[in-house]
């Protein structure tokens, strides 16, 4: 074990949080959030030029070989700065379904133009009525001439709106909850058939509605093995999940950060809120709980690389689990310490709990993969 | 940053798990498995064969004959032994008065005492808490008085965990009353054979005879066995609570309560299906072994950041804290995995040698009590209230 960065990694955290600080000011952000896509595109083109969306992707397609501990570094960093571009949508969830899934044209053809910042993507795969069961899909693929002709719903796609292309997951056989029969399929955003139902999400960020029409792909358009999708769509969720895990850090953090200095500087009765034991030990239980969800995030990002999906299953959910249990309860009492300023929208406190809240109900909550995890026990 | 083991640390675990095998009597582990009553010669005879492999006290520094192990090692020999149902390394010599003797201590204490820890010969217990004197300790009022050569101390000390096996004591006494109260503190080291010194029996919740109240009337104590200088007790009662970070977490303790639980549960019967497949219950065994995950982790990240920087730090709090809150859920889970049969109360039962028929299933008899002492976790150490005062003051300036 090594419970240390190295001397890259501590100069990629460096460099992010500079990019922060200056960037991603708080009121740049809001009106970022305002605006019509919703996010910078000179912010991706930076990202691209910091080399960030390379990051996970092989050498030799224009990426920079990064691990999953690095992911989360660019990912605590962004949930300091409550970052709104595309970046889990883009490279870590689609990114990595292409680099581990994709045939060698097709990783070829996409991963160079997402290192280099030309291309954004998104997965669409949840559907309504599915709630966050990764197997239920009910979108079908019906085969047509070489191709497929692809009909169905997926709901609350996550930066669908910004994508120039989907990755699709459909039913090619068998039964909607069945693990087996998924296929995946590279869709462009343009294809007729699809549309696109763009809209903001709570926290400020864009996700989207996307109906399909009889949306005729060609053969080539099959991602990874007909039939059997599941596992690669598992697995690039997982890094997913590994991201939002260091990103709710990132802000619970932040978050206690401010919770801190607001006790030491709000006075109240003649003299500091901090002063008082019942908020110095609820300020201590949100550092503790964050400190343990910090372990929990790094255990989330060391096993989303392991081979073995079990071992990589098990520290994936119970990260989930854990981290939204604590992040529920750092947001909901930096809330509460702040007072009424707490809950007002001028203030970042408000963004950051709202953010963690949204992160909590992204690709199960924390009762969802309390429950996997559980199950696991019973199988073990 | 990795949370794999190294190919070297799993070779490292298969060492110590194959020396703890061989060392280890069968007859002590069978006790500790079965939550049996531990008598003295069983943790006395568990040091002896660590000291004889080299392993007495691992976490001490290497020029007074420890390991020099990384925090994870540590880790792994505390989660070996714990797994194979060794009985804990009592603290109170090794954790406690040794370090403060290192740092504070004159050589000649230092050649006496230090090896005569280690080697199992000498049994410590520690003089802290009064009976007006619990969170506040500051406020202790035992007193020793300079007469020549020797102290003389008169007093109370309670809440003395295992006293009535001990040799020596170790304690916090009042030399002065002028100043401040944490200025006129000394810490001395006593010789529990000295006339003077009365030891009577507190019983446990459990029925179980587990720590004491020990009086002092006229004792007689060398001067030679203060430590330090007359009067700075306090700094040192401090850095010895500070210091006592190795295995303050009980991580690898509560993993093996933690598979004991799940044993349990698969073994126990609801509605004629094994308890396990209870999911309301069984969340709540995944929930604790959450929380034992993350402090497992943040356990290792404590203690390797302290190993490189040398401070001891406040963040040793955060440890006691979870530990002591995970150790409390396991075993009220396994209490109450035993439904109805959490009501029988056999002390007879946790003799190793009692051959009657067990009420319940073997594994019953002791978790009830066990649950019961265990609401000693969050209150000693300084309890979780006064851990938190730490936190609060030291590392977040409030």
């Amino acid at each position: 074990m090594d419970f240390n960065y190295t001397d890259e990694q501590n100069a990629l955290r460096d460099t992010l949080a500079r990019f922060i600080a200056k960037d991603y000011g708080f009121e740049q952000r809001r009106a970022l959030a305002k605006s019509d896509e919703g996010f910078s595109r000179d912010h991706w083109k930076q990202f691209a030029e910091l080399g960030l969306t390379a990051l996970p992707f092989p050498d030799n397609l224009g990426g920079l070989g990064g691990n999953a501990v690095d992911t989360m570094l660019v990912m605590e960093a962004f949930g300091r700065g409550l970052v709104l571009e595309p970046y889990l949508a883009t490279v870590v969830v689609a990114g990595h379904l292409v680099r581990d899934a994709g045939s060698d044209a097709q990783k070829e053809a996409l991963l160079p133009s997402i290192a280099g910042g030309e291309l954004m993507m998104a997965l669409a795969h949840f559907e309504p009525g599915g709630r966050y069961k990764v197997s239920r899909v009910d979108t079908a693929a019906k085969p047509k001439g070489d191709g497929w002709t692809l009909s169905g719903a997926k709901g609350v796609v996550l930066s669908g709106g910004a994508a120039g292309k989907l990755l699709v997951s459909a039913r090619t056989s068998h039964e909607p909850r069945d693990e087996d029969g998924i296929s995946l399929f590279l869709v462009e955003r343009n294809a007729p058939g699809l549309t696109v139902r763009s809209y903001m999400t709570q926290d400020g960020g864009r996700a989207a509605e996307i109906r399909l029409n009889d949306v005729a792909v060609a053969a080539d358009a099959l991602v990874g093995t007909q039939h059997a999708a599941l596992p690669a769509i598992e697995r690039a969720l997982d890094y997913g999940i590994a991201a939002l895990c260091a990103e709710a850090v990132g802000i619970m953090t932040a978050l206690n950060e401010a919770t801190l200095e607001y006790l030491k500087t709000r006075k109240q009765f003649g003299q500091p809120i901090g002063r008082f034991q019942a908020l110095q030990h609820r300020m201590v239980d949100m550092v503790i709980a964050t400190e343990q969800a910090r372990s929990m995030a790094t255990l989330a990002a060391v096993k989303a690389d392991a081979p073995n999906a079990a071992e990589r299953r098990r520290a994936i959910s119970a990260a989930k689990a854990y981290v939204g249990q604590q992040a529920r309860f750092v947001g909901q009492q930096a809330v509460q310490l702040h007072g009424g300023m707490g809950v007002v929208d001028e203030l970042n406190v408000s963004h950051y709990f709202k953010r963690l809240t949204m992160i909590n109900m992204t690709f199960g909550d924390a009762d969802h993969h309390l429950g996997l995890f559980s199950d696991m026990i019973l199988a073990a | 940053m990795d949370l794999n083991y190294t190919p070297e640390e799993q070779a490292f675990r298969a060492e110590v798990r194959k020396l703890v095998a061989a060392i280890l009597p069968a007859d002590i582990s069978a006790k500790v498995k079965g939550g049996k009553r531990l008598a003295k010669d069983d943790f006395v005879r568990w040091q002896k064969a660590l000291h004889e492999k080299g392993w007495g006290a691992t976490m001490w520094p290497t020029q007074f004959g420890g390991t020099g192990w990384s925090a994870v090692q540590q880790h792994i020999f505390e989660e070996e032994c714990a797994e194979a149902g060794a009985p804990l390394q009592l603290p109170f010599g090794l954790k406690m008065v040794a370090p403060v003797i290192m740092a504070f201590g004159s050589k000649g204490q230092q050649d006496h005492f230090l090896p005569r820890i280690v080697d199992g010969t000498d049994w410590w217990c520690q003089g802290y808490s009064e009976p007006g004197s619990g969170s506040d300790l500051a406020s202790l009022k035992a007193k020793a008085e300079r007469q020549g050569d020797h102290y003389v101390v008169n007093g109370q000390k309670t809440w003395n965990t295992l006293g009535q096996h001990a040799d020596w004591i170790f304690c916090l006494v009042r030399t002065s009353s002028e100043g401040r109260q944490q200025e006129g503190i000394s810490f001395l080291l006593i010789d529990m054979k000295t006339p003077g010194i009365t030891v009577r029996p507190i019983i446990m919740n459990d029925g179980e005879h587990e720590i004491n109240e020990v009086w002092f009337e006229d004792v007689k104590v060398p001067a030679q066995n203060l430590v330090g200088e007359e009067n700075k007790g306090w700094t040192y009662a401090k850095f010895l609570l500070g210091h006592e970070r190795t295995g303050i977490a009980g991580v690898g303790r509560s993993k093996a309560a933690l598979h004991h639980l799940k044993d349990i549960a698969r073994t126990e019967l609801s509605y004629d299906k094994p308890l396990m497949e209870d999911a309301r219950f069984r969340d709540r065994i995944a929930q604790v072994e959450l929380e034992l995950m993350a402090l497992e982790i943040t356990n290792m990240r404590v203690l390797s950041a302290e190993k490189e920087n040398k401070a001891p730090g406040p963040e040793a709090s955060i440890l006691k804290i979870k530990g002591s809150e995970i150790q409390q859920t396991i075993a009220e889970l396994q209490m109450q995995a035993l439904g109805h049969y959490a009501l029988p109360w056999l002390p007879e039962a946790l003799d190793a040698d009692w051959q009657g028929e067990p009420v319940g299933s073997a594994h019953t008899a002791p978790l009830s009590g066990h649950y019961f002492n265990y609401r000693k976790t969050t209150i000693y150490g300084g309890s979780n209230e006064i851990q938190k005062n730490i936190i609060a003051q030291m590392i977040l300036g409030l």
